[in-house]
């Protein structure tokens, strides 16, 4: 019993004496939004990312690691849309840091700030994994990323007021810079405008509305539901009566039900990073599009 | 500028204002009557349109975000319509109105049970150990087992509530927890207070319909009489560090097996703990925790057999301490637990209780003899459940338990340590189509007593309704 009063009492003079950190804790829940933060806060933010591109984003653990970081986080930058449902509240209920609860300038979420595809008429489980504020990938789709730039710029201004200047100037050089970059990717994936394609899971919604896309088919008979062979030869049926250019899927897919159609229909299967570190070419969100288009374009050929 | 003056001004100029106002003419405020009138039309009206505007747009998403791209066809399209400064600011979600707006969470569990005993479970006895509370597992073939009802929601900005009820198969209803959180606490501190789950040990606070097994290990069943639930406060702190460090200690009523219900002032049980946590690489993570309770019982009674034959009543009276260490390992290839993961978990339970033992041969009409008792006895399981596709995992269970040492003073007479070290292997296999949903078959041979071997078969199923719940790592 000692022993570990002495630990605890040790702890919390650590806890109390320990500086205020000239950085920002930047805690983001996936890594699309720790790459926004890192381009918005320079090196005025420390940003954890909790999870990475091979990690499916709807089953994430509350991790010993998650809560020990958002204990010290000043600022959540979440999805929302329930993305995060099935973790965050948990991280941060038992991380015990008031700043980062809902309604507090410390919690931001970026699906707020986009207009939300997929808002089901009925919330019904029967129908899989719906989510009532639509669906929730909003990121491949850049020009939600440049929407949620702004917002997140005034909330960084709003909690570290004293490098408002700075965070201003790096959010107009970003919309800038991101901006031309987004006319250069929709000037390059011009010629996918209508281009068939099935997807694995309705992952790629924004991705689809962005370009123009037709989404023919999704491999998942419902949402979050795991394909079965009934319902892929359903899809087969349907696309040798509706051809399809390709499959795709998020890179932490398996990719068992792509390669199964896409070997009967004899279409290419494409794996898009779907998120920054999705593989080795999508290394910020840069070259995260110009990926994407690239491996778009290579597989409509 | 004297005060005087002042006054007389604010006089003179309230006395304007008020003649101003009373010279206002029929005429005039029918004129004003008549501009507001015209800014409601107009207001109504633009609403109306936004509201089709709206009603489209939802009907054809796509198409919606296509037209936004097409209204800015020149070269910087995106930075136009989303211009960083000012971007469209988010639609608040649409939350019923009315009194229901602020209903809480709400959740239920459904669970029912199929068993299949080898052995009459009338005789269900653990060798060497006291009875402890309600560890009577299901009875023979179909019954529902418990259903657990869960409301939860933010009191205010300074707490959060929960409440838990489980309804019993026999039509009984238990508060389960009954908690508030005080949520406004700074430093990593989170105080918790009511009726929980005591965070002693791992899976001391995971409600059963989230365990591997269907049952609880049996160091739970004889060390702990199930779980142990807390009548109390809780204190945790988390330490400001990258790694997960966690302190926290509970005092509570005692009221739960190895205490028992005691007329007293103060606190009947503490409990300390302290949970370290992290991961070593992008696919393993591991919690481990020390934990320690203190508590007693007074007159807590059971019958045991005497060295008669004879079911005698004994009662004991004194200290329990409790020592366990637990931890956890999970394994997910990239952190990616969709596919593939493996758990192993394992805990080690030690506990010592000394005092008075009343033995009673026949109910206070014969002999009856208190004596001094110490026992100090020791268990342990270790499990592992591997997902190897999506939605269906296998799992292997082994429990041990060390009958130890009991020392019945000079009751020793007319009881006997019945010194068998129990056993139990248990596999299970099971189905999760989604997040709410579990079909689970569970086969174990349990050695509890010298030369009985039950064989038990379980085919259980857990739904869950309502709320989206999150699972303890």
């Amino acid at each position: 019993m000692k022993p570990m009063l002495k630990l605890c009492s040790a702890a919390l003079l650590f806890a109390l004496a320990g500086p205020a950190l000239a950085v920002l804790n930047v805690f983001a829940t996936v890594p699309e939004w720790g790459a926004l933060a890192d381009e918005l806060g320079g090196d005025k933010v420390k940003v954890y990312v909790a999870t990475n591109a091979l990690q499916d984003p709807h089953h994430v653990e509350a991790k010993p690691s998650l809560i020990a970081r958002a204990r010290n986080a000043d600022l959540v930058v979440a999805t929302g849309a329930e993305l995060e449902i099935g973790w965050l509240p948990l991280v941060t209920q038992q991380a015990g840091n008031p700043k980062i609860v809902p309604g507090k300038p410390g919690y931001f979420e970026a699906a707020g700030f986009v207009t939300m595809l997929e808002k089901p008429t009925r919330l019904d489980r029967a129908d899989g994994d719906v989510h009532p504020g639509g669906n929730p990938h909003i990121q491949t789709d850049p020009r939600n990323v440049l929407r949620v730039a702004g917002p997140l710029t005034a909330r960084l201004v709003e909690l570290d007021p004293g490098n408002a200047a700075f965070y201003q100037e790096r959010g107009k050089a970003f919309a800038e810079r991101f901006g031309t970059a987004i006319a250069a990717w929709e000037k390059r994936a011009a010629v996918l405008k209508g281009a068939p394609i099935v997807v694995q899971h309705k992952a790629f919604t924004y991705l689809i509305a962005w370009l123009g896309m037709n989404e023919v088919a999704a491999l998942e008979p419902k949402p979050g539901v795991e394909p079965t062979t009934a319902w892929l030869s359903e899809v087969l049926a349907l696309l040798q009566r509706q051809p399809a250019k390709m499959v795709i899927r998020a890179a932490y897919q398996s990719d068992r039900a792509s390669l199964w159609i896409a070997e009967r229909a004899k279409i290419n299967a494409v794996a898009l990073p779907f998120t920054v570190g999705g593989n080795a070419e999508a290394k910020d969100l840069y070259s995260l599009y110009d990926d994407t288009i690239a491996r778009l374009l290579k597989g409509a050929t | 500028m004297s005060r005087p003056f002042l006054v007389r001004s604010a006089l003179a100029l309230a006395l304007f204002i008020a003649a101003d106002a009373h010279a206002a003419t029929d005429a005039d405020l029918a004129e004003i009557r008549d501009q507001i009138r015209q800014l409601k039309e107009s207001y109504e009206a633009r609403i109306q349109a936004l509201e089709q505007r709206l009603k489209y747009a939802e009907a054809n998403p796509a198409e919606a975000v296509q037209n936004a791209t097409s209204a800015a066809p020149d070269a910087k399209p995106a930075v136009e319509s989303a211009p960083v400064a000012t971007a469209a600011p988010g639609v608040p979600p649409a939350s019923p109105a009315g009194i229901s707006a602020f209903n809480p969470a709400i959740s239920a569990v459904l669970q029912g049970i199929y068993a299949n005993y080898s052995q009459n479970r009338d005789h269900y006895a653990i060798a060497g150990f006291a009875p402890s509370g309600d560890i009577l597992p299901a009875k023979r073939g179909f019954s529902i087992a418990e259903s657990e009802l869960n409301l939860s929601a933010n009191v205010d900005d300074k707490f959060y509530g929960n409440l838990i009820f489980s309804l019993s198969p026999d039509n009984t209803v238990e508060v389960e927890e009954a908690y508030g959180l005080y949520t406004a606490a700074p430093y990593g501190i989170a105080p918790k207070f009511g009726r929980f789950l005591s965070s002693i040990g791992y899976l001391n606070d995971q409600h059963q319909h989230a365990w591997d097994f269907y049952d609880a290990p049996l160091v739970y069943q004889a060390l702990l009489g199930g779980q142990y639930q807390n009548n109390g406060l809780q204190v945790k702190w988390l330490a400001p560090t990258d790694e997960f460090l966690e302190f926290g200690a509970e005092i509570g009523s005692g009221d739960s097996f190895p205490g028992n219900s005691r007329n007293k002032n103060g606190t009947g049980s503490g409990i300390v703990y302290v949970h370290a946590g992290g991961d070593v690489d992008v696919s393993n993570s591991w919690r481990a925790g020390l934990s320690y309770l203190q508590t007693g019982a007074t007159d807590r009674g059971y019958s045991q057999l005497d060295t008669a034959g004879n079911d005698a009543q004994v009662a004991f009276t004194g200290r329990s301490k409790l020592a366990i260490a637990d931890f956890v390992w999970k394994w997910a290839p990239n952190g990616n637990a969709q596919e593939r993961n493996f758990k192993l978990q394992g805990e080690y339970f030690w506990r010592r209780e000394a005092g008075d033992l009343t033995f009673d041969a026949d109910g206070g009409l014969g002999l009856m003899q208190t004596a001094r008792y110490r026992s100090n006895q020791s268990g342990f399981y270790l499990q592992g459940v591997y997902q190897f596709l999506p939605a269906w995992r296998v799992g292997l269970r082994y429990d041990w338990l060390n009958s130890g040492s009991v020392d019945y003073g000079s009751n020793s007479a007319y009881l006997t340590h019945d010194a068998f070290n129990s056993q139990r292997t248990a596999v299970m296999f099971d189905w999760t189509p989604s997040e709410f949903s579990r079909v689970r078959v569970q086969y174990q041979q349990a050695k509890l007593r010298a030369d009985v071997t039950d064989n038990e078969i379980f085919v259980q199923y857990i739904l869950t309704l309502g709320a989206h719940g999150a699972h303890k790592f």
